[in-house]
Order: C-alpha cells, then sequence, then structure tokens
C-alpha cells in the first residue's frame, strides 16, 4: 500500500463512490434495510453475470457491446419457447444463443481482426433485429407464472438469500478461478497488455481473444434466464443500453480498459456501488433516465481516472 | 565510395566560430549517468563523426542538442549566445536538425507537402497556395541535386528516398546543422553514396553536419574531425591526419578487442537446426544455414537484409515461402511460435518493449510467459513452483527488482532485457534466437549478458546472435553468416573476422563471394 501518500486517480474515484453511497444512506431512509439491500442484490445480479464476462473481453484489451441486445434475444426466446415447447428448453437454447454469438463475435475480432468497438456494435444492432424478427415486434410472456419452476430461478430463495443472487455468487466464484489461478485466465492478461509481445512468447493469442467472447456471451445467455425467470415476461428490447451500464460497472471497480489490468473482484465491487448508487436515485425518487445520466458520468469519470493513473505510471 | 575525404584546415581554437557549442554538458537519469561533463561543438561546413559503442551516450547527447530533453549541467550557445531548448521546436527553429534512423514522414502525403509541413505558403483567406508548394517544393529538391517527383506520395517511396525528403525538408528550413544518426543503416551502397554527394553539398553550403555512424569506413571517409564517446564522457576527438580506424577503436573500447570479449569455448554438439533452400516472404532469395549444440552462430547484415524475418520465420511467426526446416536431423514443420517452443526454440525480440515483454505486468508473470504449459498442474498455475523458477532466475541473472510483482515497465532497460533472457531460459531450449540482445541498455548489463550468452553456449546450447555491433559479433561469436538482400554473403570462422571483411560482404551483391562460401 505504498500509494497511500498519493491516491490514484481511480482510489480518488472509488473513495468518490462510497461516500455518494454513505451520503445516500444517511438521507435515503431503508436504502441500506435488510429488504432493500436484497432486492438490489437482485437487480443486479443479471448486469452481474454479464459483467464477469465482459471483463474477460476487457481485460484482453477489446469491447463487447453486444450484451444488451443480446440479453433482449435471449430473454424473448426463453419465454417464448418455455410455453410453445418446454420450460426445459428455455434454460438451454438461451445459452446455446450466448455460446453462438460469442462466438460470431470472436471470429470478427479475433479472427477477422477486425475492431471490436465496431464489430460488436454492428452486432448489437444486427442481434436487437433478430430478436424483433423472432418476436415479429410482439412483447412476449408467460401465461401461468405460477405454475412452473422455470420461476424459482428469478424469483425463488433459499434461506432468505434470492436465487438470482446465489446464481450471480456461484458464477462470480468459477470465473474468478478461471481468471485468476488457470493458465487461460494468466493468457488472456498477457494478451490484454501486450498482444504481440504474446505471440512472441508462444500464446495463441487468437485462441485466447476468441474464448473471451465466448465466455461473455455464454454468461449474457445465463443472465436472460435469470431476467427472464424473475420478470416472467420479455419486451424485445429488454436489455437496450445495458452494455454501457456493465460496461461502466466493470470499469468502476477498476478494470483498465486499455486491457492487461484488472479481476472479478474488482469487477463485484464495481457492479455493487452502481447497483447502490441506482438504487438511491429510484428511492429519493428520481425518475429512471437519470441512471442513464449517472451511469455516463461514471463512464466518462472512470476513463479519465484510468487514463490520468496509466500517464503517471508509465511516464514516472 | 567515391567521395575523397576532405580534410579540414587546421583549427586549433574550434569553438571560435562554432554554429553549436556544448560546454560541460551533464545528463543523468534515474540510475544512470548518460552524459557527464561533454564538451562537442561543431564548426560551419564541416562533418564532426560521433563515434561511441551502444550506451555511450551518442543518442542521448545528439537529443540534448535538438531540444528533446534539456541537460542537467553544463551549457549549450548557439553561435556564441548561451541558448535552452525548450523543445524539438525551438531547436529546429533555430536551424537544428536531427535527421533519425526511423524516419518521421507523413506517409500518405506527398513528397512537396512533407518538405514543408508546418509552414505551407498560403493565399489570402488561408487556403493553401498549391503551385507556390510545388513550386518551391521542385526548387529545392533540384537544389539538393534529387531526382525526386514533388507529387510523389512519400509512403510509396523507397526507405533511400524518404531520407532524401527528409533532407530536402532541411534545406528549405535553411538548417545551419543537421545531425545524421546512422543514415546509412537501411540504404544500399548506391543510395549511401548519394547520400555522402548531398552531405558534401549541404557543407559547401555552410551547413555544420554531425554523423553518427558505427560504420567505421563512413566515419574516415567523411569525418572531419572525430569525437568519441564512452561511458558518457569524451574520450577524445581527433582531427586530419590522427583520425584512423586504430585510434577510434582505442578511444571507443579503451582495451583490445581481445580482452573486452570473453568468447565462449567452443564444444560443439550434434546439429540442431538445418536450413535449406529456405525462403521467406515475398524475396524469392534463399538461405542454408546450420547451427550445432554449443555453437554460437553470428547473423550480419544491415537492416533489412533480412536477418530478422529469416528469425522470425524459423519462429513460426512468418510464413515460409520455399525451402525445409530440420530440427535434430528430422524435417519439421513450424507454423506458430508454439510449434517452435515445444521444439526448444527461444526468441529474444529485437523490439523488447514492443515484442518482449507486457510492460504493465509484473517481473515474475513477464518471466513465466513463455513456460505456462510447464507450470500447470491439474489445471491450475502452479504458483510456487512459478515463484521459484522466477527467484532462480533473478539471482542467476542478478535482475534488480524490488519484488516480483514490480511492472517491468517501471525497470531498467538491462534488466528488462534480463528479464526477457529469463523467460526463455525458463523454457529450457535448445537453441535461443537473440536478436539485438544488448541494444539500448548500459555498459554493465551489456558485459553481463555477453557473459551468459557465452555461458549458455557452453552448457550446449546453440545460439544465433543477430547484432549491429560489430565488435559484438565478432567477439562472441564462433561463427559469422553475412547476408544481403537475403542471401547469405559469407559463412566465416569469427576468429580471423575483421570489421572490414564484415563491411564488404553486407554492402555488394553475393556474386563477388560466391567462391568464398564455405559451404
Amino acid at each position: 500500500m505504498k500509494d497511500i501518500g498519493r491516491p490514484s486517480a481511480r482510489q480518488l474515484l472509488i473513495a468518490a463512490a462510497v461516500l455518494v453511497l454513505l451520503t445516500g444512506g444517511a438521507t435515503v431512509p431503508g436504502l441500506f434495510s435488510f429488504d432493500n439491500i436484497t432486492q438490489m442484490l437482485r437487480q443486479i445480479s443479471v448486469t452481474g453475470i454479464i459483467a464477469l464476462g465482459v471483463t474477460f473481453v476487457v481485460i484482453a484489451g477489446r469491447l463487447d457491446l453486444t450484451v444488451g441486445s443480446l440479453l433482449s434475444l435471449c430473454a424473448v426466446v426463453a419465454i417464448t419457447l418455455h410455453d410453445e415447447i418446454s420450460p426445459v428448453a428455455a434454460v438451454t437454447v438461451p445459452i446455446i444463443i450466448g455460446l453462438v454469438v460469442g462466438c460470431i463475435n470472436g471470429f470478427l475480432v479475433a479472427i477477422l481482426r477486425l475492431n471490436s468497438l465496431i464489430a460488436t456494435l454492428g452486432m448489437l444492432s444486427v442481434l436487437q433485429a433478430v430478436a424483433l424478427v423472432w418476436t415479429s415486434g410482439q412483447n412476449a410472456l408467460i401465461d401461468r407464472p405460477e405454475a412452473t419452476w422455470f420461476a424459482v430461478i428469478g424469483r425463488g430463495y433459499l434461506l432468505d438469500v434470492p436465487i438470482p443472487v446465489l446464481i450471480f455468487l456461484l458464477l462470480a466464484a468459477l470465473t474468478a478461478i478461471l481468471l485468476g489461478m488457470t493458465r487461460f485466465g494468466r493468457e488472456v492478461f498477457s494478451v490484454g497488455g501486450n498482444e504481440i509481445a504474446s505471440r512472441f512468447s508462444s500464446i495463441a493469442a487468437r485462441q485466447v481473444l476468441f474464448t473471451c467472447y465466448m465466455i461473455s456471451g455464454t454468461l449474457t445467455g445465463m443472465a436472460a434466464i435469470v431476467f427472464s425467470s424473475r420478470v416472467m415476461a420479455a419486451q424485445n428490447n429488454s436489455g437496450s443500453g445495458l452494455e454501457l451500464q456493465v460496461l461502466s460497472a466493470v470499469i468502476l471497480g477498476g478494470t483498465s480498459l486499455a486491457g492487461g489490468d484488472g479481476g472479478i473482484g474488482r469487477t463485484i465491487i464495481g457492479v455493487v456501488l452502481l447497483g447502490f448508487i441506482q438504487n438511491a436515485l429510484l428511492l429519493i425518487g428520481l425518475p429512471y433516465y437519470v441512471q442513464w445520466l449517472v451511469s455516463w458520468v461514471v463512464i466518462i469519470g472512470v476513463v479519465w481516472a484510468d487514463v490520468a493513473s496509466r500517464r503517471g505510471r508509465v511516464l514516472a | 565510395m567515391s567521395i575523397a575525404p576532405q580534410p579540414l584546415q587546421s583549427q586549433p581554437e574550434a569553438t571560435q566560430g562554432a554554429i553549436i557549442s556544448l560546454e560541460g554538458v551533464g545528463r543523468t537519469f534515474p540510475g544512470v549517468i548518460a552524459l557527464s561533463d561533454v564538451t562537442f561543438d561543431v564548426l560551419p561546413g564541416e562533418v564532426h563523426a560521433l563515434c561511441g559503442e551502444n550506451g555511450a551516450g551518442k543518442s542521448t547527447l545528439m537529443r540534448v542538442m535538438a531540444g528533446s530533453f534539456p541537460q542537467d549541467s553544463g551549457t549549450i550557445s548557439y553561435r556564441g549566445e548561451t541558448v535552452t531548448f525548450a523543445s524539438p521546436m525551438d531547436a529546429k527553429r533555430r536551424g537544428i536538425l536531427l535527421i533519425h534512423q526511423e524516419i518521421s514522414l507523413v506517409p500518405e502525403l506527398s513528397v512537396a507537402e512533407n518538405i514543408f509541413l508546418g509552414d505551407f505558403p498560403k493565399l489570402r483567406g488561408g487556403r493553401l497556395d498549391t503551385k507556390k508548394l510545388y513550386r518551391d517544393a521542385e526548387h529545392v529538391l533540384e537544389d539538393c541535386g534529387y531526382d525526386l517527383d514533388a507529387h510523389a506520395i512519400v509512403g510509396d517511396l523507397s526507405l533511400a528516398r524518404q531520407q532524401m525528403v527528409e533532407i530536402a525538408r532541411a534545406t528549405a528550413f535553411n538548417c545551419s546543422v543537421v545531425i545524421f544518426d546512422e543514415p546509412t543503416g537501411a540504404l544500399t551502397n548506391q543510395e549511401a553514396e548519394a547520400l555522402f554527394v548531398t552531405i558534401d553539398r549541404l557543407k559547401k553550403r555552410g551547413v555544420g553536419i554531425v554523423y553518427i555512424s558505427h560504420k567505421m569506413k563512413e566515419v574516415l571517409t567523411l569525418a572531419d574531425r572525430v569525437t568519441v564517446l564512452r561511458d558518457g564522457k569524451v574520450t577524445g576527438t581527433l582531427s586530419g591526419e590522427k583520425i584512423t580506424e586504430r585510434e577510434i577503436t582505442r578511444l571507443m573500447i579503451g582495451r583490445s578487442l581481445d580482452s573486452y570479449f570473453h568468447r565462449a569455448r567452443r564444444r560443439i554438439g550434434e546439429e540442431v537446426l538445418r536450413l535449406e533452400g529456405f525462403g521467406v516472404g515475398g524475396s524469392a532469395k534463399t538461405v542454408d544455414l546450420s547451427i550445432r549444440a554449443g555453437e554460437i552462430v553470428g547473423l550480419y547484415g544491415l537492416v533489412g537484409a533480412g536477418r530478422s524475418e529469416l528469425m522470425e520465420a524459423v519462429f513460426g511467426l512468418r510464413k515460409i515461402t520455399s525451402g525445409k526446416l530440420s530440427w535434430c536431423g528430422q524435417l519439421r514443420e513450424i507454423s506458430s511460435p508454439k510449434d517452435a517452443v515445444r521444439l526448444g526454440i527461444g526468441f529474444v525480440p529485437e523490439d523488447r518493449k514492443e515484442q518482449g515483454l507486457v510492460l504493465g505486468l509484473g517481473a515474475r508473470d513477464n518471466t513465466s510467459m513463455a513456460s505456462l504449459r510447464r507450470l500447470v498442474r491439474f489445471g491450475f498455475m502452479d504458483t510456487i513452483k512459478e515463484q521459484s523458477i522466477f527467484e532462480k532466475y533473478r539471482e542467476r541473472l542478478e535482475i534488480k527488482v524490488s519484488t516480483a510483482k514490480t511492472r517491468v515497465g517501471t525497470l531498467s532497460g538491462g534488466n528488462q532485457q534480463k528479464i526477457v533472457l529469463a523467460k526463455w531460459m525458463a523454457t529450457a531450449p535448445k537453441l535461443l534466437i537473440l536478436d539485438e540482445p544488448t541494444r539500448g541498455i548500459d555498459v554493465n548489463a551489456k558485459a553481463e549478458v555477453h557473459a551468459l550468452i557465452g555461458e549458455l553456449a557452453e552448457s550446449g546450447l546453440a545460439v544465433i546472435l543477430i547484432s549491429s555491433e560489430m565488435p559484438e559479433i565478432i567477439g562472441l561469436s564462433h561463427r559469422i553468416v553475412t547476408i544481403y538482400q537475403g542471401e547469405v554473403t559469407g559463412d566465416l570462422a569469427a576468429e580471423h573476422v575483421t570489421e572490414d571483411m564484415l563491411v564488404e560482404r553486407v554492402m555488394n551483391p553475393p556474386e563477388r563471394f560466391a567462391d568464398l562460401l564455405i559451404g
């Protein structure tokens, strides 16, 4: 902790977020009540699960903006398949779709070497269109939500803890192990830090990147199942804008947009902080779209902090 | 070379009338004294050569002169008055231009646009005066004696022609001092001679020239005065008849070549690698090469001769267009670095920061990067083993890092290079390819790296050494293979090689040496 004397920009930012949070706790009644925290955690678990996957992509030095409309697509698929085929299809097909989309993204970015911002932005629109085609523009819903075990995933509790939160924690543990303790995890960091040097060190950089997108897509598919089971209905634009929420949570936690630096623990911190802030805004009674303002302010602030701390370090 | 040396009239009071003169200049970087008490000046119409080994302080000195960073001590005077350059632009405005090894032009723009970049002729209302731009550019090119089309796009030109554009720019801005940093590094013989003609023209116009080169012949031919740097200090300035190769070398290394390098004992084993009719990329040329265990083979050629490309192909980073590669007597195909590492090839690349290291990661993570496969146990990273391997090399190579997690971007060049070496030693290779292993590292680290290369060879490793530094390649190698434009022009036993022999073989077409090839 040699940085204590002169806090880094990131530490300042986290401190600011915590300060906002404490102020919120003092002024907003019920923010830190058990019920509210449980509710809040249940809400962030969907963003959280997606953020786990996106963390891999960001550490590898790329972006994945498809997650928003991928969630929309997977959610409408889960809901329609539930009644049309079976609940089993509703919990498997979305994961497969996520995996396939992850592979397409991986192909575009890792194999065709397209710029990840443009490639995944394009895929974002493509998937949104596919979701619209799938639903013919209609919203989907499950007829008898009370009569299916599918509802347990999003609405159930285990020992007073919401099931979505448990799923999030389980996936967080798995991804933390994958990123922090395996060879693949190590390779993600080196590819993100310097792709050329990684190739010169016999790391298969393209495979690593490809895998990161697969992870991100698959986890988004899983998040969509949790989401649709909680809501028991899905609009074809349910996930619209989610990609930015996720990205702001990931970088708020301190994973660098420049790649090569980050972690699952940081992402969890980012997701929880952002969740609390947005929850506080809601409790105060500010309209939903203020959340967007906050997300964007956070993104810009964090990107600045990232760049500023990098400058300080590299030129030191 | 067609330029006859033009000895300057003897000038005992050198500082009198100097365009720029540095007095007692010193510059320290964290942990390194790059320059100390350097006195150097440039007279109008002279070529003042600057010699010294890599890391001797040449580049620091010229950067101080060109305003890239200020000196810590001492003074710089420009035409007799003391000045401080705030920036390279500031120095440029005074007429001091640095021509780098790397060309700094805008490849998408035309020759004329590049010449007048930053100072375009304008019509009233701010519109670009295209007619005047090209007219002036043609005038400048004619003035330099260059047969260049002012409308040509710079990116389409050869390196030599791009350099001409840079020089034309110098002329257009009425430079008073032009600093050339290894200008012939990427040029052919004819191109180099054209450059010498230009230098002569600049001289006649009263421009002072600082000429930095490793090539003794060029220095001997061009220089009116020679200043030699060693470890950041001036060890002597020679002029007139005192300029001899012997004297310059003595000042550069301060001792004879033999004692400076300790060549590894020759304990040659089985053949490790053999290339037959091996061709890379666009050039139709092919290479035959063989190296055995315990042998250090130097690969010498000009920049752009294809040395690095050849080795990158061996390492699976480039596609092979023809020929065969045998490894330990068996035909093999290496299509990726993964294949190469699996066979036992290590590759220390030329560009440490871009290709060798992940600067944002820690020392230990960088050390294990190439051997992750060996460090996995039950699917997980074996961090205990990883740490102990790191500690082993940290001790053996005397890598100075505070912790295993210290980001390598914060380390000195020498320690960075040691980490790259440790990374490859950790893979237990049979063949180690070293591309410019001592570039940009300080004298001590350099000596350590040299000693290490010898030790590795004595322990049975085959080493291919690519280096632009002739003393290094001659001093360390058992055998030296010279390359000219992708073709092997010589395979020489290093004991009897002189710098001249190498220069000849890398500057001239191979036909002349066909009869000299060993096989």
